[in-house]
């Protein structure tokens, strides 16, 4: 009898344990040719952009604590200087958990785009970024268009002007 | 006896698999924070260094490249 109940049970967690690794494997990364998340109803702290609707938008995750992101700042403020006035809005997303690390993070890398914290894990938790920073390229329909793990310098500050110069040329 | 070596069995993976955690890339402030660094005192290290290259003939090979942050 008891070993009847028991042989049920590990069964049940046999398939309890094979179900969880089935949904853990099957990741709803954000991706390019996706749709960009709806912000609407996620906890971000910070003034939002009015409208991004016919935007361009690069969606950016970064952190106080990583490196490469604080390299990428210059750039992307550089980016949002120049290409503003044509639609391009930088997001800035950031997963610090304390929002006093940010706050020192900002005043000594001051930027001119947008930057929101996300306070609750949202947002990231949606989009699911493989490393930090990782920044999406949205186009003006709200579509995913390039991806960006990591940033590396020169290089990826030339694919983002490429970029998001062919993505300008569609005007709404 | 077959059941009570099934039975062992998944406990101990219950017991093992309990002790992992997944570490997301945006989770890891904590890991990063200097408090975690292994040779965040350059004496204590210099000293360590010393003791294992007079004792052991070898030095180096700590730490690994990459570092923990998930950045790149």
């Amino acid at each position: 009898m008891i070993t009847s109940l028991l042989k049920s049970l590990l069964k049940k967690i046999a398939v309890a344990a094979l179900a969880s690794g089935t949904l853990f494997t099957a990741s709803a990364a954000l991706k390019v040719g996706d749709s960009a998340p709806d912000f609407s109803g996620m906890k971000l702290e910070g003034a939002l952009p009015d409208s991004l609707k016919g935007k361009v938008v690069i969606l950016d995750f970064w952190a106080s604590w990583c490196g490469p992101c604080a390299e990428s700042f210059p750039v992307m403020d550089e980016l949002q200087k120049k290409y503003q006035d044509q639609g391009l809005v930088i997001l800035a997303v950031s997963v610090d958990e304390k929002p006093a690390k940010m706050e020192t993070f900002l005043k000594k890398n001051l930027v001119s785009f947008t930057v929101v914290r996300d306070a609750g894990h949202q947002l990231v938790a949606a989009a699911e970024p493989q490393t930090m920073p990782t920044s999406y390229i949205i186009d003006r329909e709200g579509k995913v268009r390039f991806l960006h793990n990591g940033f590396h310098g020169a290089a990826t500050r030339k694919e983002y002007v490429d970029q998001i110069e062919s993505l300008l040329k569609n005007t709404p | 006896m077959k059941s009570k070596l099934l039975l062992a069995a998944g406990l101990t993976a219950l017991l093992l698999t309990s002790g992992c955690a997944n570490v997301k890339p945006w989770e890891r402030g904590t890991l990063t924070d200097y408090t975690m660094q292994s040779g965040r005192d350059p004496i204590a290290t210099a000293q360590f260094e010393h003791i294992w290259y007079s004792r052991e003939e070898a030095s180096g090979g700590r730490g690994v490249g990459g570092g923990g942050c998930g950045c790149n």
